[in-house]
C-alpha cells in the first residue's frame, strides 16, 4: 500500500472540489440553512428543537456526503478515468482510500461548521460533551460517504445514483429510532434496525445529548460498517469489463 | 530481439454479438504498427485487450512475454483512449501531476510531456476549457508519462490540425527510434503510410498485414484507400 498514491488521489479530488466553489458553498450552507429553518419552525416548542436538532446534526451532513460521493465516484466510473487509472500501478483499495481521505476531510470541515453553528448561535444545548457531538456528526458524514461510494457501483447513471438516497438512506432513517423509539416498533422492524448502521449513529447522538451511557460500542460498530463498506466498494471496482 | 505483443486466437463476444471471431497478430518491438479499419472494425476492442481491460471468451495475449494485464506491465504501457480520459475539472498541470504521482514520476517529467505535446502555455488552464484537440493532446501527455515501452494509441491524431499531426508523427517516430513500440489505430487511410507495418481490419478480422509498400504491391494500387477497397472486394 502506498501513502503517495492514496494521498495523491485525495489531493486530486480535493483540487477538483476546489475548482467547484458552488458545490463547496452548498455543502456547507445547505445544512446550516436547514438547521436554522428547524430552529424557527420549532420556535414555540424549544424542547422539540433541542431533541430533533441534535439528531439531525449528524443526518444532514450524512445526506450531503452520500450525494456528493455517489455521484462523484459514478462520474469517475463512467468518464473512463477509472479504467484509465486501474491500468496504472494503483490498487483498488488505494483508490477507495484516496476517496475516503478526501471526502473524510470535507466531512470533517462540514460537520465541524454545522455543529458549531447549531451549538453556538442557534442555541442548541446538550447534556453531554459538545466535542463528542461533533465527533458523532463527523462519523455520520463518513458513513454517508462510505455508503455513497458503495452504492454508486450499482448505478449506471447519475439519475439512478440519486435515487439511492430515498431507497437506501430513508428506510434507515425511519428505522433508526429517530422518529419513534426502537423499543416501540414491531419486533421484526426492530431486528432489522439492529443490522443498519444509522441505528448506531442515532443511538450515539441520543446518548451524547442525554449525557449518559457509553458510546464506545456504537463507535466500534460504526467503524466496522465504515471499513466494511469501503472494502466492499473496492471490490466492486473491476479492471476488466465486457 | 525480445518479444513484443503476441495475440493468439483471440475471441470476443459482447452481448451475444461476435466482435472478434478469431484473431492472431504479432507486434514487433521498436516498431510503429498501424491498426487501420473503419469504425466498428474492432480496433478499440483489440487495444483494450492488449492493455488488459477487455474480457475475452478465449485466446491469449502476451506483452513482452507476460500475460496482458499483469501487474508488472502497469508501468510499461501507456494507453491513450479515444474519449480523452482526463479530469475536465482540473488544470492540465493538475491532471499530469496526479498521473505522475500514481506512476511515481517527478515534476520534471510532467513538464517534459507538456512540452512534447505543446501544451506548456496551457498548463494552468482547466481541461474543460481546452479545445477537442488540446484535450486529446493532454490525454496523450498522460500516456507518455514515465516513458512507457509500449504505447497503445487509439486514434491519437483525430481532429488535429495538419501541422500538429505532422509533429506528433515525428514524435512517434522518435519514440520508435528509441526502441519504444507503438500501436496506433486510425480510420484515416492516409496515415497508414507513416507506419512501419500495418494491419487492415474489417468486422474484427484481419484483411491483410504487411508494410505499406508490400500492401500496395500486393493489390497493385498506389494509395491506402484503394488498397483497402481492393482487399474488401476480393473477399
Amino acid at each position: 500500500m502506498s501513502i503517495r498514491r492514496i494521498w495523491g488521489t485525495a489531493r486530486r479530488i480535493l483540487s477538483q472540489l476546489r475548482h467547484d466553489p458552488r458545490t463547496i458553498a452548498l455543502m456547507i450552507l445547505a445544512p446550516v440553512l436547514l438547521m436554522t429553518i428547524l430552529k424557527y419552525v420549532y420556535q414555540n416548542q424549544p424542547i422539540v428543537f433541542q431533541r430533533v436538532a441534535a439528531s439531525l446534526l449528524g443526518i444532514f451532513p450524512m445526506l450531503v456526503m452520500f450525494l456528493i460521493t455517489s455521484v462523484g465516484t459514478l462520474r469517475e466510473r463512467t468518464s473512463g478515468t477509472l479504467e484509465r487509472l486501474l491500468i496504472l500501478p494503483i490498487t483498488k483499495l488505494e483508490f477507495i482510500l484516496g476517496y475516503a481521505k478526501a471526502f473524510g476531510i470535507a466531512a470533517l470541515i462540514q460537520a465541524t461548521i454545522v455543529s458549531s453553528v447549531a451549538l453556538g448561535p442557534l442555541g442548541l444545548k446538550i447534556a453531554g460533551s459538545q466535542l463528542m457531538l461533533i465527533v458523532v456528526a463527523i462519523l455520520d458524514a463518513l458513513l454517508g460517504m462510505a455508503i455513497g461510494i458503495f452504492v454508486s457501483s450499482f448505478a449506471k447513471t447519475e439519475f439512478q445514483a440519486v435515487q439511492f438516497l430515498p431507497a437506501v438512506l430513508f428506510p434507515q432513517l425511519l428505522l433508526s429510532g429517530l422518529l419513534v423509539p426502537r423499543g416501540s416498533m414491531p419486533s421484526i422492524l426492530r431486528i432489522i434496525s439492529d443490522y443498519l448502521p444509522l441505528t448506531y449513529a442515532v443511538d450515539a447522538t441520543q446518548k451524547v445529548v442525554a449525557g449518559q451511557g457509553s458510546v464506545t460500542r456504537d463507535f466500534l460498530i460504526l467503524a466496522l460498517f465504515l471499513f466494511g463498506l469501503l472494502a466492499a466498494g473496492a471490490l466492486t471496482l473491476k479492471r476488466k469489463t465486457k | 530481439m525480445p518479444e513484443g505483443v503476441r495475440i493468439s486466437d483471440l475471441r470476443i463476444i459482447r452481448d451475444g454479438k461476435t466482435i472478434i471471431p478469431n484473431l492472431t497478430m504479432y507486434i514487433d518491438r521498436g516498431k510503429i504498427v498501424g491498426l487501420l479499419g473503419p469504425s466498428g472494425s474492432g480496433k478499440t476492442t483489440i487495444m483494450r485487450s492488449i492493455v488488459g481491460v477487455q474480457a475475452s471468451q478465449s485466446g491469449s495475449i502476451t506483452v513482452f512475454g507476460r500475460t496482458a494485464g499483469s501487474k508488472n506491465l502497469r508501468t510499461r504501457i501507456g494507453y491513450f483512449t479515444q474519449s480523452a480520459s482526463i479530469y475536465t475539472d482540473l488544470t492540465c498541470l493538475e491532471n499530469l501531476r496526479y498521473f505522475a504521482r500514481i506512476l511515481g514520476q517527478s515534476e520534471i517529467s510532467v513538464h517534459e510531456v507538456l512540452e512534447l505535446v505543446d501544451l506548456t502555455k496551457n498548463q494552468k488552464q482547466l481541461a474543460s476549457s481546452l479545445s477537442g484537440g488540446e484535450k486529446a493532446r493532454l490525454a496523450l501527455a498522460t500516456a507518455l508519462l514515465g516513458k512507457p515501452e509500449l504505447l497503445i494509441l487509439d486514434e491519437p491524431t483525430v481532429g488535429l490540425d495538419p501541422v500538429l499531426r505532422r509533429d506528433l508523427w515525428n514524435l512517434f517516430h522518435k519514440l520508435a527510434d528509441q526502441g519504444k513500440t507503438l500501436l496506433i489505430s486510425s480510420h484515416v487511410m492516409d496515415e497508414a503510410d507513416r507506419c512501419d507495418s500495418l494491419y487492415l481490419l474489417r468486422d474484427g478480422r484481419i484483411l491483410a498485414g504487411g508494410t505499406p509498400q508490400e500492401l500496395k504491391e500486393q493489390t497493385k494500387t498506389d494509395d491506402m484507400e484503394a488498397v483497402f477497397i481492393s482487399l474488401v472486394e476480393k473477399i
